[in-house]
C-alpha cells in the first residue's frame, strides 16, 4: 500500500513540477503578445518611430520567453504517457482532441506568424506586419483555449459515455465538452490572468527602468499600457472567477468547501477573508476549523450561489449528503458512504461484463453494461477505502486560494496607482517608492498565478476525472524510483533553463538600461 | 517579383542572419529539443501501453484489469 501511494505522490509531484514550470512561460506569453499588438498598433495609427521602438523592445522580450516556454508542454504529455497510462486509455480521444487541435494552431498560427513578427520590419507592409501580431496574439491564446477545455472536462467531465468493452469514455457531444460553462470560464479566467501578468511584468521592467534612469519616455509610456493591460486583466479576471466559483459550487462543491476551510456550512454564510486554519481540525470531528479568522458575513453565499440566505454545504456536510436547496429546505444528497458503495457496484460490473464477454454472454452483458452506466457517475468512488479519502488537502488549497486572491486585491490597487500615475502625477514616476513597488511586485504577480492554479490542481484531488477516476486508479504499473529519478533531472534541466532565460532575458533588459532602445531592438 | 519560394526562402535566411539575441535562444532551443526528444523521450518516457501491448483489446484488457484489482481497494 505504501508502494503505490508513494508511486501516486511522486508522479503527482513531478506532474506538478513541470506544469508549474510551464505556467511560468504561458501566462506571459499570453499577455506579453497582447501588449506588443496593442503597442504595435499604436505604431500604426500615429506612425510615431518611438513607439516601433517600443514594439520592438518588448517583442523581443516576448520572443525570449517564447522561445523559453516552446515544448515545455510536451513533457506533460510524455507523463501521460508513462505515468498516467490508465489515464490516457481511459480518457480516450475526448482529452486527445483538444490536445491534437492546440498542437495543429499552435504550429500553423504561431509558427507562422512569429516569423512574419520577428523578421518582417521593412520587408512586408505595415498593415500585414500589424495583423500578423495580432494573429499571434489570438493564437496563442486560442492554443490555451483547446488546453484548458481538455482541463476542464476533466474537473466536470460532460458529453460522453463509457463504453466497457473499449474501456474508453467516448465522446458522443463536442459542443457540451468545448463550451460548457466550467470550461469557458475556466478559458477566459487563466487567459485574462496571463493579460495582468503580463502587464505587472511591463510595469516592473519599465520601473527599473526609470530607477536606472534610461529610456525613461519608453519606460513611462510602457508603465502606462502595462497597467491598463494589468487592470482589464483583473476585472475580466474577477467576474470570469466569480463565475468559476459558481461552476465550482455546483460541479465541485467539495473543492469550494476545501477552498474556504469550512466543515459545516450554513445560510447566509461567510467567506473568510483572512484566517489560520485548526492544524488539528479533521472531518467529522468537534474541533473548531480555525484557529483565526476574519470573516464577511454572507460573503460565500453570495458568492457560491449569488445568494445572500443561500446554504453553502462544508465538507462534512457533503460526506453526510445533508445539505438545504437555496430556499432553506433541508434535502438528502447522496452520501459519500453510498457513493463508495454505489462506485463498488459499477466496478463490480465491469468485472461482470467483462466475464459474460469472455463466455459470449450477449443478455448478461446488455445487464451489466445497464448496471455501470446507472451508478458510472460514481464510479471512482469504488476506489476509495473511506468517505473522508475524497477530501482535497485542505490547508494547501484554503492557503493558496487566499493567497491568489489577497494578492489579486493588491494587484488591482497597483494598477489603479499605475494608471492615476500615468494619467495625473506623471511626477510620481520619479519616486523611488513607486519604482520599488514595481520591481517588488514581479514575483507576486507569478505567485498569484500559480496559486490559483494549485487551488485549482490541489483542490479536486483525490481526482484525476472528478468523480470517476482518482489518482491511485490513473496511475501506470511503474516504479517508484522511475518516477523519483526522473523528477529530480526535471528539476535539475527546468531550473537550469530558467536560470539561462533569466539571464538571456536581464542581459537583454541590462542592456536597455544602458544604452538608447533604437540600437537594441533585434532578436 | 522573383520566384515566390525563393523569396520566402531570403526572407527567412535574412532573418536568421540578423539574428543577435536569437542566435542564443535558437541554440537554446535546439539543445532543449534535443534533450526532451533523444534523452527523455527514448530512455525515460515510452508509453507505456503503446509499447508493451500489440493491439487495441490487449491495451483495454490492461486497463481493465488494473481498473479491477486496485491493490489498495476493498470492492
Amino acid at each position: 500500500m505504501n508502494d503505490l501511494f508513494s508511486l501516486v505522490d511522486w508522479s503527482r509531484a513531478q506532474f506538478a513540477l513541470t506544469a508549474m514550470y510551464h505556467w511560468l512561460f504561458v501566462p506571459l506569453t499570453i499577455g506579453l503578445s497582447l501588449i506588443v499588438a496593442i503597442m504595435e498598433t499604436i505604431y500604426v495609427r500615429t506612425g510615431d518611430q518611438r513607439w516601433k521602438n517600443i514594439t520592438r523592445f518588448w517583442m523581443t522580450l516576448f520572443g525570449i520567453n517564447f522561445a523559453i516556454g516552446v515544448a515545455t508542454g510536451i513533457i506533460l504529455e510524455f507523463e501521460f504517457g508513462t505515468n498516467w497510462s490508465n489515464y490516457s486509455w481511459f480518457v480516450g480521444d475526448i482529452f486527445g482532441a483538444p490536445l491534437a487541435i492546440e498542437g495543429i494552431l499552435a504550429f500553423f498560427m504561431e509558427a507562422t506568424f512569429v516569423a512574419v513578427m520577428f523578421f518582417g520590419w521593412n520587408k512586408v507592409s505595415r498593415g500585414f506586419h500589424l495583423a500578423s501580431t495580432w494573429l499571434v496574439a489570438l493564437g496563442v491564446s486560442l492554443s490555451a483555449l483547446w488546453i484548458l477545455i481538455a482541463n476542464a472536462w476533466m474537473q466536470n467531465p460532460v458529453g460522453m459515455q463509457f463504453d466497457p468493452e473499449q474501456m474508453r469514455n467516448v465522446m458522443d457531444d463536442f459542443t457540451a465538452v468545448a463550451f460548457n460553462a466550467v470550461s469557458m470560464h475556466k478559458f477566459f479566467h487563466a487567459v485574462s490572468s496571463g493579460w495582468t501578468l503580463a502587464g505587472v511584468f511591463v510595469m516592473g521592467i519599465s520601473a527599473w527602468l526609470m530607477w536606472r534612469k534610461r529610456n525613461v519616455d519608453m519606460a513611462r509610456q510602457s508603465f502606462k499600457i502595462g497597467a491598463w493591460a494589468g487592470l482589464i486583466g483583473l476585472i475580466v479576471t474577477l467576474y470570469t472567477g466569480d463565475g468559476s466559483a459558481v461552476q465550482v459550487a455546483r460541479v465541485q462543491p467539495m473543492k469550494l468547501a476545501a477552498m474556504e476551510g469550512l466543515y459545516r456550512g450554513n445560510v447566509g454564510q461567510e467567506i473568510v477573508a483572512f484566517g489560520i486554519l485548526n492544524p488539528d481540525k479533521k472531518p467529522g470531528d468537534s474541533l473548531p476549523a480555525y484557529d483565526l479568522k476574519v470573516g464577511i458575513p454572507y460573503g460565500l453565499s453570495i458568492l457560491a450561489n449569488h445568494k445572500m440566505h443561500s446554504f453553502v454545504p462544508g465538507i462534512d456536510d457533503l460526506i453526510d449528503g445533508v445539505t438545504l436547496t437555496p430556499e432553506g429546505d433541508t434535502i438528502n444528497t447522496v452520501s459519500y458512504a453510498e457513493r463508495i458503495e454505489r462506485g463498488r457496484q459499477a466496478r463490480e460490473a465491469l468485472g461482470r461484463f467483462h466475464a459474460a464477454n469472455a463466455a459470449g454472454d450477449t443478455a448478461a452483458m446488455q445487464a451489466a453494461r445497464a448496471d455501470i452506466t446507472e451508478d458510472y457517475k460514481y464510479f471512482g468512488y469504488g476506489f476509495l477505502d473511506k468517505p473522508v479519502d475524497a477530501v482535497p488537502p485542505v490547508a494547501i488549497t484554503f492557503y493558496a486560494f487566499h493567497i491568489m486572491v489577497l494578492l489579486g486585491g493588491f494587484l488591482f490597487l497597483y494598477c489603479l496607482l499605475g494608471i492615476y500615475v500615468s494619467k495625473w502625477k506623471r511626477g510620481w514616476f520619479e519616486k523611488p517608492w513607486l519604482q520599488w513597488l514595481g520591481m517588488l511586485s514581479l514575483p507576486l504577480v507569478w505567485i498569484c498565478s500559480q496559486a490559483g492554479w494549485v487551488v485549482c490542481e490541489v483542490g479536486r484531488q483525490p481526482w484525476t476525472i472528478q468523480d470517476i477516476l482518482p489518482t491511485r486508479g490513473a496511475i501506470s504499473d511503474i516504479s517508484t524510483g522511475s518516477v523519483q529519478l526522473t523528477f529530480w533531472l526535471f528539476a535539475a534541466l527546468f531550473t537550469l533553463l530558467l536560470v539561462a532565460e533569466i539571464s538571456i532575458m536581464c542581459r537583454y533588459i541590462s542592456r536597455a538600461s544602458k544604452t538608447d532602445i533604437e540600437n537594441n531592438n533585434n532578436i | 517579383m522573383g520566384n515566390p519560394l525563393k523569396r520566402v526562402f531570403s526572407f527567412y535566411s535574412d532573418g536568421f542572419r540578423s539574428m543577435t539575441v536569437g542566435r542564443s535562444l535558437w541554440l537554446l532551443i535546439i539543445i532543449k529539443l534535443i534533450v526532451i526528444f533523444a534523452l527523455l523521450k527514448v530512455f525515460f518516457f515510452p508509453d507505456l501501453l503503446q509499447t508493451e501491448y500489440d493491439n487495441d483489446a490487449d491495451r483495454a484488457e490492461a486497463v481493465r484489469q488494473h481498473l479491477l484489482t486496485d491493490k489498495t481497494s476493498n470492492p
